[in-house]
């Protein structure tokens, strides 16, 4: 079978006609194709319904000052095709307006509300256009124009003033929960209408770790965003790490030495196995089974010390940089690898065991929290949780990086959309990456592990993608001069998934919550940035 | 039920002994970075390299002010690839807390040559290295009251008041079998109306302001709070700008600050000891 292709641009002028307005091969993978104004609902359409493409996401950046210009930017990919269309979109200064896809494609309506909040560039026939990551008490601010300083004091907020759908007739109560949480968990608001225990609809107010982080990228100096990357979502570290260094590498056309692609690759997958684990105990606490979630702390905990132990640091930080990894490992490095994941493996199958032999807990997750396929389609649904919901989507195989092109690996899929599919997923996952580890510690990874480090040249973009432990990472950047950072976007799968829990909980009793929502575990701070 | 117990008793015990026998690190594990100040040629290129401003330099004519800021570090241990004279060194101490956002910062002058080279050091004025026991006690005696209050059993409230999640899975790790902080009578309970203690991440966020301070005045007198990691203390990577007002005690006070990033779970428990003064007992392993 020939794998699919985007098509080519007498094609697309055919379609289009003057909607197009030219094509670049950017490099292996990444093709740029310019609309000729901010309306690009024809193109989409045409992508999406005669190709079969998938709108990654959406995100602006403000040109005004290079080419009098704002721009947004729209990721597309195809099934079977490890190319990225990148559309890219002018948005005129003294029109700032766009048509909204929102309504049609109901994984942006985040997305374009913060081209709002942020460039002050309005999507037109927004179904909610109201404010969503400044919230709405927020003064008229727009920090992502170039003319916005980074540390710009603003006045005190004057009180609360967003307002939710109220929740009305009969016995039907409003459930208020958070920005700050019973758990040790981050803030965010869920408001809950429920009817008696079952809950009628969930609206959820998210962005409250907002912390600038775009902005803080903008003119940094190229190796200190590494860090900051590292800080976007502390769970996936190292998957924000490496999409950030893969995303300078392609841009400044850095090649990474072998052994330090195999090294990102093991700890990848290790990253994927300690959250795994810790989330198949989280699950098994929130329906009372709290010996498997003290086996699954312990064995999380062992991982954790070998994260260390391979990188100076519990969550793997400060290991991944611009052109490889910041240190070689040691023969001995691979033995502790080795016998590290022989231990877990044992224990990991003890553990599944004792999970399985609970009818129980077998009962309280099945049929519970239910993504249907078609509603996950819908919304956009990546990672775990779309793997759970039927939807076939996995970077690593799809647009393969690091060394993941040496490995072969299942993806695992099912169609029930439920919690306990949602956690075989990951029981599924840990499996395959334990194989895809133990075959890379074959290899030899004594040889170089970096890059000389280089200038990176300004005005270069590129798109860069990761598989992380919850589902697709997006880094694309534009470089600036004197090796700094001219923009730099950031996708976490997080940004996608929030309205799979809404929909998820719809008819589940409240108590269930904790344990859907705890099965999808999002990441609000890569959410929120 | 027979395959649960058989598991737990195939187990056995797993719980660390921390903090009555040391703290058990990797020898990869980047602690605290010492500092050499005497034999240090240059801090410049450190403080270009540093992610978060945690060494700075400021130059006047033939002098030189350099700054090291524990409470910014993320200890990812470039400073310490700078540099052929080795005047800085990766330590393996990860028990840095402390009640004085003051004894985190150490600032040093040196003589300058022309070449930007440091000709002589003139003056350390060292937070870190003046932190002893007797510090210590004064904070302790101070605090001495509320120590006797909650020192026995300690309810802790998280607040994240911004932070990326790091310092939570950490903090959720004193929950697990290894470090297992209930064996202190500590515990984290689901309403500041319970706590005795906020354990607080940041940076804060301008959108969590509103909630943290809610949370500080719904928790009952007497109080402590706990500034967790770079963030918590001062920003972090991610500072003082549009979205984040910095440290926790921006908004409200902090007893005890705690650096690291994220402080390792052994770290946490001895900043909560710190605060309810109950380290000394425990780290000198004397019994009740």
């Amino acid at each position: 079978m020939t794998s699919n292709r985007f098509p080519a641009f007498p094609e697309l002028q055919l379609a289009l006609g003057g909607q197009v307005q030219s094509m670049r091969n950017e490099r292996d993978g990444e093709i740029y194709l310019r609309a000729s104004g901010p309306d690009v609902r024809p193109i989409v359409q045409y992508l999406c319904s005669a190709h079969a493409a998938r709108v990654i996401t959406v995100f602006a950046e403000d040109r005004l000052s290079a080419e009098g210009v704002f721009y947004n930017y729209y990721i597309l990919e195809q099934h079977d095709n490890p190319q990225y269309l990148i559309l890219q979109a002018p948005v005129p200064p003294d029109d700032p307006e766009f048509p909204s896809l929102s309504a049609e494609l109901p994984a942006l309506n985040w997305q374009e509300r913060e081209i709002q909040d942020w460039f002050g560039l309005k999507p037109i026939g927004h179904p909610n256009p109201r404010r969503v990551s400044l919230h709405d008490n927020w003064p008229d601010v727009h920090p992502l124009l170039k003319d916005f300083p980074l540390e710009t004091a603003l006045p005190p907020f004057e009180g609360e003033r967003h307002l939710y759908r109220p929740a009305l007739g009969e016995g039907v109560l409003q459930v208020p929960v958070g920005p700050v949480h019973a758990g040790i968990i981050e803030p965010g608001h869920f408001s809950f209408a429920v009817a008696g225990e079952p809950i009628l609809y969930l609206q959820l107010r998210m962005f409250y770790t907002h912390k600038g982080t775009e902005k803080l990228f903008e003119n940094l100096p190229i190796h200190k965003g590494v860090f900051l990357a590292e800080s976007i979502s502390g769970d996936s570290s190292f998957s924000h790490g490496t999409a950030f260094c893969q995303a300078i590498e392609r841009a400044a056309e850095i090649e990474v030495p072998p052994a330090a692609l195999i090294m990102r690759t093991i700890l990848l997958e290790l990253e994927r196995i300690c959250n795994h684990v810790g989330d198949i105990g989280a699950i098994a606490t929130d329906v009372g089974f709290v010996v498997a979630n003290a086996h699954a702390s312990r064995l999380r905990e062992a991982l954790v010390i070998l994260n260390e132990q391979l990188s100076g640091n519990r969550l793997l930080r400060g290991t991944v940089c611009i052109g490889g990894m910041r240190r070689a490992w040691r023969e001995d490095h691979v033995g502790m690898l080795r016998a590290a994941l022989d231990d877990f493996e044992r224990e990991f199958a003890d553990l599944i065991r004792l999970i399985y032999s609970s009818d129980s807990t077998r009962d309280r997750l099945e049929h519970t929290g239910i993504l249907r396929a078609e509603k996950a389609k819908d919304l956009g649904i990546v990672g775990v949780a779309g793997r759970a919901s039927g939807i076939d989507l996995d970077v690593r195989r799809d647009h393969p990086y690091a060394a993941y092109r040496d490995f072969s690996f299942k993806v695992p899929v099912y169609q029930a959309g439920d919690v306990w599919h949602r956690m075989q997923v990951r029981i599924d996952e840990i499996q395959e990456a334990l194989n895809i580890i133990r075959s890379a510690a074959e290899r030899d990874l004594r040889a170089e592990h970096c890059a000389p480090p280089r200038p990176i040249p300004p005005d270069r973009c590129a798109v860069s993608a990761v598989e992380g432990w919850r589902g697709e990472i997006i880094h694309w950047v534009r470089t600036g001069p004197n090796n700094r950072l001219g923009r730099c976007r950031v996708k976490d799968p997080s940004l996608n998934n929030w309205p799979a829990l809404v929909e998820a909980v719809e008819g589940n009793i409240i108590a269930d919550f904790p344990v859907i929502n705890k099965s999808f575990n999002l990441s609000y701070s890569g959410t929120d940035r | 039920m027979f395959r649960i117990l058989q598991k737990t008793i195939s187990t056995g015990v797993v719980t660390t002994s921390y903090p009555s026998a040391p703290a058990q690190v990797s020898e990869s594990f980047r602690g605290r970075p010492a500092f050499d100040f005497e034999h240090w040629r240059n801090a410049r290129p450190a403080a270009e390299v540093c992610p978060t401003e945690a060494i700075s330099v400021q130059d006047a004519g033939e002098s030189r002010s350099v700054t090291v800021d524990l409470g910014r570090c993320v200890f990812c241990g470039l400073c310490a690839e700078q540099g052929a004279d080795r005047a800085v060194t990766v330590t393996q101490e990860c028990e840095l807390a402390t009640r004085d956002r003051l004894h985190l910062v150490t600032t040093v002058e040196y003589g300058l040559n022309a070449d930007g080279t440091h000709r002589e050091l003139r003056a350390v004025r060292s937070g870190f290295s003046k932190r002893d026991t007797d510090l210590d006690r004064v904070g302790q005696n101070l605090n001495s009251a509320i120590q006797k209050l909650l020192g026995r059993s300690l309810s802790i409230r998280q607040v994240d008041a911004g932070s990326c999640n790091g310092c939570e899975l950490e903090i959720v790790a004193l929950n697990n079998p290894i470090y297992d902080i209930e064996r202190f009578g500590i515990h984290f309970v689901a309403s500041p109306r319970h706590a005795d203690m906020l354990l607080v991440t940041g940076p804060v966020t301008r959108n969590m302001e509103l909630a943290l301070l809610k949370t500080y005045r719904a928790t009952p007198e007497p109080k402590v709070v706990v500034a967790v990691g770079a963030c918590g203390i001062s920003g972090g990577i991610f500072g003082v700008n549009y979205a984040s007002l910095g440290g926790v005690d921006m908004v409200v006070p902090v007893d005890v600050y705690i650096p690291g990033c994220p402080p390792r779970p052994q770290a946490l428990l001895h900043g909560i000891l710190l605060a309810i003064g109950r380290l000394g007992e425990r780290l000198h392993g004397t019994s009740r």
